[in-house]
């Protein structure tokens, strides 16, 4: 993981390409449905969210495709540590250079779309516990499609299904604040399916990784 | 005296039988396909509250119910053919999958024809709509994934890890309706109560749902004949059964 990380530092206009699209197509919103407040507040949620979404998978082909295509990922699973060690480590460096920078910038973006201060607060919250979900799911979309052709479409093809449910609850739970219903149970539900999904993707990721080095 | 359960766990043994099964599903799917339509159309009551519309359930409920069992089959299938490495599991998982495909579509869109006159919209983004939609997706994603690799049993291993992560959403689509309060409405058929239709209505579902299950079993015995024709092409005991 260290050494993953090494390599994101390195590489930094990868992490920043993410980082960035990011940023724009949140901004393209307000800019293509215009500037009323009130729309604005109303669509925010959806917004940020889609934009995870995407910005996520765009960057999934590097979670395993660079270790892939020179070799390194057999090397590794070669290596006395379980596969599932390995894929639990990949998916935290994907986190930590895709996930985590959006949950830090989500707010000042939130600012762009008016929302108040609380729903802030739980915007923030429901990047913090569904990022990691995305990456967990999103692990075994990429290692499905390695070495595939047409793989980057394909992975959008596999993935984005199963992101859905991450999508209605996290950007519900932000759209409650707003109307002041509680963000509480939606909350609650990401992080169920966080839980879920961090005992059952890696193993499955495992089992997808050990098929594609066959 | 001991049976071989793995007799036709073979291809070569299956091949056969699959051939002498088709008609015997083929017609009785013909023949209460008709019969259902034909209760359905002329026989059942019209209803109080929907009027005519309400028909379009003599095709919906069954594709519905279809759409939803046959990929827990495909992931059964799926999920044998990775744990014990078994080839026709997984053919038989990579011929389902069409098939349900198609009862997701037919679902979705009698769902949709049946929305217009009755909620007076084509699509609501209800909890039920969206997970079939869901599903529809996964059964692409399988397909496509089982497509896109060109070594069939590397193919097969990975769309089955893609089966088994999607059986999630099963369960889902299933208890929406319970768990979210939604526009569309619940079961009216169930085991454990009497059912809040009229008799003539439920046997026209009933013969449906069974020419559905017939014309499915049938396709998908089809296709898995033609897969295993595919994969081994090359192989004597076909020469001799297709005298090639």
């Amino acid at each position: 993981m260290a050494r993953d990380l090494l390599i994101a530092l390195r590489h930094r206009s990868d992490v920043l390409t993410t980082f960035f699209f990011f940023v724009i197509v949140v901004s393209l919103y307000p800019l293509g449905v215009g500037p009323e407040r009130e729309t604005l507040r109303e669509i925010a949620p959806g917004v940020i969210w889609v934009a995870a979404l995407l910005a996520a998978m765009l960057s999934l082909a590097r979670m395993f495709g660079t270790d892939y295509a020179d070799g390194t990922l057999e090397q590794l699973a070669l290596t006395p540590q379980p596969l599932v060690v390995l894929v639990i480590a990949k998916v935290a460096a994907h986190w930590l250079t895709t996930g985590l920078p959006l949950v830090l910038v989500a707010p000042v973006l939130g600012l762009q779309f008016d929302l108040p201060a609380d729903s802030l607060a739980t915007l923030s919250w429901s990047l913090l516990i569904g990022t990691p979900v995305l990456s967990l799911l999103g692990s075994v979309g990429a290692s499905l499609t390695l070495g595939v052709r047409g793989g980057a479409a394909l992975t959008s093809l596999l993935v984005l299904p199963l992101y859905v449910p991450v999508l209605i609850f996290g950007a519900g739970a932000v759209a409650a604040t707003v109307t002041g219903s509680g963000a509480h149970g939606h909350l609650t539900v990401l992080g169920a399916m966080l839980m879920i999904a961090l005992v059952f993707a890696p193993w499955a990721s495992a089992a997808a990784l050990r098929i594609s080095l066959e | 005296m001991s049976i071989n359960w793995f007799k036709y766990a073979s291809p070569q043994s299956f091949y056969p039988l699959a051939g002498r099964m088709v008609p015997w599903f083929m017609v009785p799917a013909a023949v209460l396909g008709l019969i259902g339509l034909y209760i359905g159309f002329f026989v059942a009551p019209t209803d109080s509250q929907q009027g005519e519309a309400y028909r379009i359930i003599f095709i919906h409920v069954p594709a519905a119910w279809m759409s939803m069992f046959i990929y827990m089959v495909v992931a059964f299938w799926a999920g044998l053919g990775l744990a014990f490495n078994t080839r026709l599991s997984s053919m038989m998982a990579h011929a389902l999958a069409p098939t349900g495909a198609l009862m997701t579509f037919v679902a979705l869109w009698t769902g949709s024809l049946w929305g217009r006159p009755t909620w007076g919209t084509w699509w609501v983004w209800d909890a039920r709509l969206t997970s079939e939609l869901i599903l529809l997706f996964l059964y692409i994603g399988y397909m496509s994934l089982a497509a896109a690799i060109d070594d069939p049993r590397r193919a097969d291993k990975a769309s089955a890890v893609l089966a088994l992560v999607g059986v999630v959403n099963v369960p889902i689509i299933y208890f929406s309706v319970q768990w979210w309060n939604t526009l569309h409405q619940g079961a009216s058929v169930s085991i454990s109560r009497a059912p809040s239709m009229a008799a003539t209505m439920l046997i026209g579902m009933l013969v449906m749902v069974f020419a559905f299950w017939a014309y499915s079993i049938a396709v998908a015995l089809i296709r898995v004949r033609l897969l295993i024709m595919e994969r081994e092409r090359n192989s004597a005991w076909l020469r001799e059964t297709e005298g090639v």
